[in-house]
């Protein structure tokens, strides 16, 4: 889960790193009072996640009250890369001396953690690596030793950090590294890490990404969750418990299992189709889970066809097949179905799908994924 | 030979008075596997359909020389679980829990590097293992694997995903043509056993004499793998790579399975097992065919 700039920074500050005074605000006079609150000049942010921001124009100096009526009017609203903006953070402007970036996140090659610092912050960090290259210092730590601050000081050292900012950096990575480990982080990254004229080091941005996984331990993401930027389909799918990802094709997609989902995007694709979504339905495939994903999958206007796949292992073809029968009674489909079904009692459950009465228009059966994908795909073509 | 897990292996399972670990455990052991205990700690002394349960991996041990276990837990209790079995010293842990927060998993696969080394962790959120004929630790349904051949050709099965996994085994099997061992290592960010540990394994077992291969976007496991192909692997090998039209940033179902920065794409994974001298399908069933024609080859 990707948290907006503001939520990153309140994260932070639970960790005790350092940002600038300021609010939330949905409406101009929020805003305002946001503003009047944190001391004038003023940042005025658009909350969207999105990189380029400031190109776009979502981010603004002001120096009063109008100046923010005037910002905060153009930027709500505004779309930045097709992400409407409703929300914008408003903060003390901060007098900037130099900007570094500083991140940790989970190398996966190395299952070690990651530490990236660089003395050129403010820019994309991808920049900077394809540019000067040398100018990023990476640390790998075990996540078994931690980081102390002895290491995150060399850090900076080695990142050229003046030396007037290396204790307040060193203090901040400590701090970003509890966050990124206690905090259950995929990714928690500074850019820019500001030193102010008065010595202080300070986080100007934030960017955090959640672990879903450790959702569990942290009641408090709740309100994060309330503000995940959800389509209405996604919305209900996950009402309904189901791992669902919303796409732009015609081709509805319901598959048991992560892989074979993937895997069956990637053949509608093939065929000449695209797929309204990813769903993937689990192992069990009961009557129940099969109602709940064709009902999310019925919500969706743009879908022509829907191609279910399913692949019996512990979960035998006839329960699977009985599982459709009856949840095609519970929902009035606007789509046609193609199923394919195959693995375990493959044969028993296509034959229980030939004899329920259901007709061909509506249902009907393939052997095989890619005659399954040809069919979903005619059908969504109009063919 | 079979890798990993064979006849000998003695299995118990950490959560077996549970719903998953009752259900996959006594079907492990009605498939043949030596399922010879279960541990639910306070719950020492019953027993699951004769199984005998102890209340810690310790006691388990120590009463039936299990060498192995099957942890079906939740994610609160699963690292805990892992490092307790390493502790009373099973060498290969499965674990099929699915939803284990990140930050644990990489501080269990770092602790039982530096303080148990020779103990393997497969998983976890992971269908198991299995060498048909043999041994079945996890949620495998084991009558869909072909039974290795004494001649051969045999193949060994290496994948990240479950489903597509069980396809590679029917297909296989619908073609007549034996599975070694088929290990999945799951879709999580730290897998505890990588594409290389099983490729290395495969290479050197007698048994196995071509390798599926099963991957999907995100990380760079794939790409580990096409190196170490490049540099280890004589067996002939296909591969089929799910997730190619996955949109970037959006976790697909798996954990571990997110192109993020442009990295870990299909397509770069595509390349790199290509390029390596793997044969590319471009869905399951194609991998399983182009198999079918290695297969020939080698008889």
């Amino acid at each position: 889960m990707d948290l907006f700039e503001y939520q990153g920074k309140q994260y932070f500050a639970k960790f005790g790193i350092p940002v600038s005074a300021g609010g939330v605000a949905v409406t101009v006079d929020e805003a305002v009072k946001v503003a009047e609150a944190s001391q004038y000049p003023v940042v005025v942010k658009a909350q969207v996640q999105v990189g380029g921001r400031g190109k776009a124009g979502g981010i603004k100096l002001a120096n009063n009250a109008d100046e923010v009526r005037l910002h905060a009017g153009n930027i709500l609203g505004m779309d930045i890369k097709g992400h409407v903006v409703k929300r914008i953070w408003v903060e003390h402007a901060s007098d900037i001396d130099e900007e570094y970036y500083a991140s940790f996140s989970l190398d996966r090659a190395a299952k070690k953690h990651l530490l990236m610092l660089s003395a050129q912050g403010g820019v994309e960090i991808e920049e900077v690596a394809e540019k000067d290259p040398d100018a990023i210092v990476k640390l790998h730590i075990n996540p078994v030793d931690g980081l102390s601050e002895k290491v995150a000081r060399q850090a900076a050292v080695d990142a050229k950090i003046p030396a007037k900012a290396l204790d307040g950096v060193a203090k901040i990575l400590v701090q970003l590294y509890d966050c990124f480990t206690a905090g259950d982080c995929d990714l928690a990254e500074i850019n820019p890490l500001i030193l102010k004229p008065s010595g202080e080091v300070h986080a100007l941005d934030a960017k955090v990404s959640l672990d879903g996984n450790a959702e569990y331990r942290h009641p408090e993401w709740a309100e994060y969750s309330a503000t995940e930027e959800l389509d209405d389909r996604e919305q209900l799918a996950r009402e309904k418990g189901l791992q669902y990802i919303g796409l732009s094709g015609t081709v509805g997609i319901i598959a048991n299992g992560a892989g074979l989902a993937m895997s069956t995007l990637d053949v509608v694709n093939q065929v000449g189709g695209t797929a309204a979504n990813f769903l993937d339905i689990g192992g069990g495939a009961n009557a129940d889970q099969m109602a709940a994903a064709l009902e999310v999958i019925n919500f969706d206007k743009d879908v022509k066809s829907i191609f279910i796949n399913i692949f019996g292992g512990i979960t035998r073809g006839e329960e699977v097949a009985k599982g459709i029968v009856e949840a095609m009674k519970r929902v009035n489909l606007r789509a046609p179905i193609v199923i394919r079904l195959d693995g375990t009692n493959a044969e028993e459950g296509r034959e229980i799908l030939a004899s329920a009465g259901i007709p061909e228009s509506k249902l009907m059966s393939k052997p095989t994924m890619l005659e399954a994908a040809r069919a979903a795909v005619a059908l969504a073509n109009g063919k | 030979m079979a890798i990993f897990v064979n006849e000998n292996t003695k299995v118990i399972v950490q959560g077996l008075t549970g719903g998953q670990g009752k259900f996959h455990g006594l079907r492990n052991r009605a498939y043949g596997t030596n399922v010879v205990g279960g541990v639910t700690p306070g719950k020492g002394g019953q027993d699951v359909e004769g199984i005998p349960v102890f209340d810690s991996v310790a006691d388990a041990v120590k009463a039936t020389g299990a060498d192995a276990s099957f942890i079906a837990v939740p994610p609160k209790a699963a690292a805990a679980a892992i490092l307790e079995a390493a502790k009373a010293g099973i060498t290969f842990i499965v674990c099929i829990t699915e939803g284990i927060p990140a930050q644990d998993e990489a501080k269990v696969f770092n602790t039982l590097l530096r303080d148990y080394p020779k103990v393997r962790l497969l998983g976890p959120n992971c269908p198991g293992i299995i060498s048909p004929g043999k041994c079945n630790i996890g949620i495998t349904a084991g009558e869909i694997a072909e039974l290795p051949s004494a001649k051969g050709p045999n193949v060994g099965i290496v994948s990240r995903s479950g489903t597509l996994t069980y396809q590679a085994l029917y297909e296989l099997k619908q073609q007549g043509i034996g599975v070694s061992t088929c290990v999945g290592i799951g879709g999580d960010p730290v897998p505890g056993t990588s594409f290389v540990d099983c490729l290395a394994e495969f290479q050197k077992d007698p048994e196995t004499h071509a390798i599926i291969m099963i991957g999907e976007i995100g990380g760079s496991a794939e790409e580990e793998a096409a190196e170490f192909i490049k540099a280890n692997v004589t067996k002939p090998m296909s591969a089929y790579i799910a997730g190619v039209t996955a949109p970037a940033g959006k976790k697909m179902g798996h954990a571990g399975a997110i192109v993020s920065g442009g990295k870990g794409t299909a397509q770069g994974k595509m390349d790199a097992l290509r390029a390596a001298g793997v044969q590319i399908g471009l869905n399951p069933t194609e991998a399983g065919s182009l198999m079918a024609e290695i297969v020939k080859g080698l008889k």
